[in-house]
């Protein structure tokens, strides 16, 4: 009995280090990745990079061999249309189809749904960025009579489609996660359907929808080779959804793998990465603050 | 249970961050493993990295007794590596300058070797209905370069029917593509900047599929990967002067403009290894590689083993 007592004792405290050692890996994992990204960058961020020239200038370029000049302005503009269109498209489609799904449809149709969203979440982004090339540019050239299909529309659409699944599911399980009380309370009161969705669920569900929209951001900033593919990989400063672009993190795909290590192109490469995380960050900043102050 | 965690976190977050400090940087050059084997160096021009990697791999297949080490760099970095003894074979997308032929043999007593492996021609690529047939440098310099003012057809003299917006679309590739630096040094010298805002395509083979299905384009790109989707353009040196073709003829009697020979050098005689290295490259199935990595191969006759 007594020996009994000691093994659940050990094994007990041997669970508890091991469920705790798996929730604090996620915190190790995110510094040490921010170190090391930050490692890599912060010889040539503090001693040589001119920031105002990195943020304000559209010059990039990393290999001249007369004036090499290091302006990232062009890449964040290319980042934010991209992004921006793709939620313009990507938001309004997946609320729409999470409250359809949750709301209105049986449950063998939502299944079927489910699944074929599910299988769309499941395409590599390279297929993605191969649609963009193949599919999509002689469709854009050919409807706009634009110069080139490879451009921020090109991009948007396609980032729209990869975040979609993610906004559809997790906008649906948040929807689905308000109580039925709620919904009965609100039809009894009389409430339209309409107005159920409009004044009790998404209120209800904010928090989950908007964390939804973000990991819908998230994947649109994040994401690299479809952009790199579809967008035309241009540096300019977009002027409109027909222009081509460039995006942060296809600047870093392009060019890392052939950067010589520890050079100045390199450790801008890194900085990149810094500012990319720093942007991620803000976002979620940004939400946690929009989340609270909505909870008062 | 809280107050035993926070025992934890420091010394481990501490020994997760050094571990894997400790083991992100090895040094480079691991010698240990190869000891055994006799190694040919090999060092040099980036634009040939890849052609000299795909060498190395077939040549290991070839004979496993040597292993072929390679590294880019550039193609002063080889040569002065070459000069100062740490490579067996240096690879150089120019000739040797002659202040660098007279270093290498104040140090070492022997005059470098010269080798030619193989030849780098760009095309010009248009779309199959544009119909431009002809280019020269200086047109090509004001389309590409830093603050060039050539930004549609009509510019050039034609009418691009398939294109309403008549605007050149510049297609090139990533900045730190060889060929990317190739064309730039043939097409603008050593100094200038291509202008901003061209498509800067990741791969010879994309920038050519972009031109086949784009009727505005323009684009550069190794002369093996032309496809019916496109037309090569003859290039000129100079406005007015005749055009040549990119074939594989012009490009060996440099009668096409935008090509270069690709070097290998080694410090006097090649040592036994490395002959035979060379030999195989100026055989069959290296040029077969040549032409497979995008390069143009050596004209089809016997070895000539080095030039004058």
């Amino acid at each position: 009995m007594k020996t009994r007592r000691l093994f659940d004792s050990v094994t007990e405290r041997l669970i508890e280090w091991v469920i705790w050692l798996c929730g604090v890996s996620a915190i190790v994992f995110v510094f040490a990745i921010f170190f090391f990204v930050f490692r890599e960058g912060w010889g040539y961020l503090f001693s040589g990079l001119n920031l105002r020239e990195f943020l304000f200038s559209v010059e990039w370029y990393p290999t001249s061999v007369s004036h090499k000049r290091y302006g990232v302005l062009a890449l964040l503009a290319g980042t934010t249309a991209v992004t921006v269109t793709a939620m313009t498209i990507a938001v309004p489609f997946g609320l729409g189809a999470a409250i359809f799904i949750s709301e209105f449809c049986g449950p063998k149709v939502r299944e079927a749904i489910k699944i074929v969203i599910e299988l769309l979440a499941a395409i590599p982004s390279v297929v993605w960025g191969f649609i963009g090339l193949m599919v999509m540019h002689p469709l854009i050239v050919r409807v706009f009579h634009a110069p080139i299909g490879l451009t921020v529309l090109n991009g948007g659409i396609i980032l729209a489609l990869m975040s979609v699944p993610i906004i559809v599911s997790i906008g649906e399980d948040s929807l689905r996660a308000v109580p039925d009380s709620y919904r009965e309370a609100a039809s009894a009161l009389g409430a339209t359907r309409w107005q159920l969705i409009y004044r009790v669920l998404l209120p209800a569900a904010r928090n989950g929808l908007l964390a939804a929209v973000l990991l819908g951001v998230g994947r649109a900033v994040g994401e690299t080779m479809a952009v790199l593919m579809a967008t035309g990989h241009t540096l300019q400063i977009p002027k409109g959804l027909l222009d081509s672009a460039r995006t942060l993190t296809a600047t870093i795909a392009a060019e890392l793998g052939e950067a010589p290590v520890g050079s100045e192109h390199y450790q801008v490469l890194f900085i990149i990465g810094i500012l990319l995380f720093i942007i991620t960050f803000l976002v979620n900043l940004a939400a946690d603050f929009v989340v609270k102050g909505i909870r008062r | 249970m809280s107050g035993r965690s926070v025992n934890f976190k420091p010394w481990l977050c501490c020994a997760v961050v050094a571990l894997a400090a400790s083991c992100s940087r090895t040094p480079e050059g691991s010698a240990g493993s190869s000891a055994t084997k006799p190694t040919i160096q090999n060092a040099g021009s980036d634009t040939m990295v890849n052609l000299a990697q795909a060498w190395a791999e077939e040549y290991a297949t070839v004979d496993p007794s040597v292993s072929v080490e390679v590294s880019g760099g550039g193609s002063g970095t080889g040569i002065a590596a070459l000069i100062n003894g740490t490579v067996d074979i240096a690879n150089c997308s120019r000739k040797m300058e002659p202040e660098e032929i007279e270093k290498a043999k104040t140090t070492s007593g022997r005059e470098p070797e010269e080798h030619v492996v193989g030849y780098d021609a760009l095309a010009v690529y248009v779309h199959k209905d544009n119909p431009l047939d002809t280019i020269s440098l200086e047109q090509l310099a004001d389309i590409y370069g830093e603050g060039a003012a050539t930004t549609s057809w009509s510019q050039l003299g034609v009418k691009n029917a398939g294109c309403p917006s008549d605007e050149i679309i510049r297609v090139s590739r990533q900045s730190n593509s060889g060929t990317y630096h190739y064309f730039r040094e043939a097409i603008l010298g050593s100094k200038r900047d291509f202008k901003l805002g061209s498509r800067d395509l990741h791969g010879s083979k994309d920038v050519v599929e972009l031109v086949g299905t784009t009727p505005c384009a323009l684009g550069y790109s190794g002369m093996g990967y032309a496809t019916p989707a496109v037309r090569t353009l003859s290039v000129a040196p100079k406005t007015g002067a005749p055009a040549f073709p990119p074939t594989i003829e012009n490009t060996l009697n440099k009668s096409y403009p935008i090509s270069r020979p690709l070097y290998m050098y080694t410090a006097g005689a090649p040592s036994a290894h490395a002959k035979k290295y060379l030999d195989w490259i100026y055989g069959d199935t290296a040029q077969k590689i040549v032409e497979t990595t995008g390069y143009v191969p050596l004209p089809k006759k016997p070895a000539p083993g080095t030039s004058p």
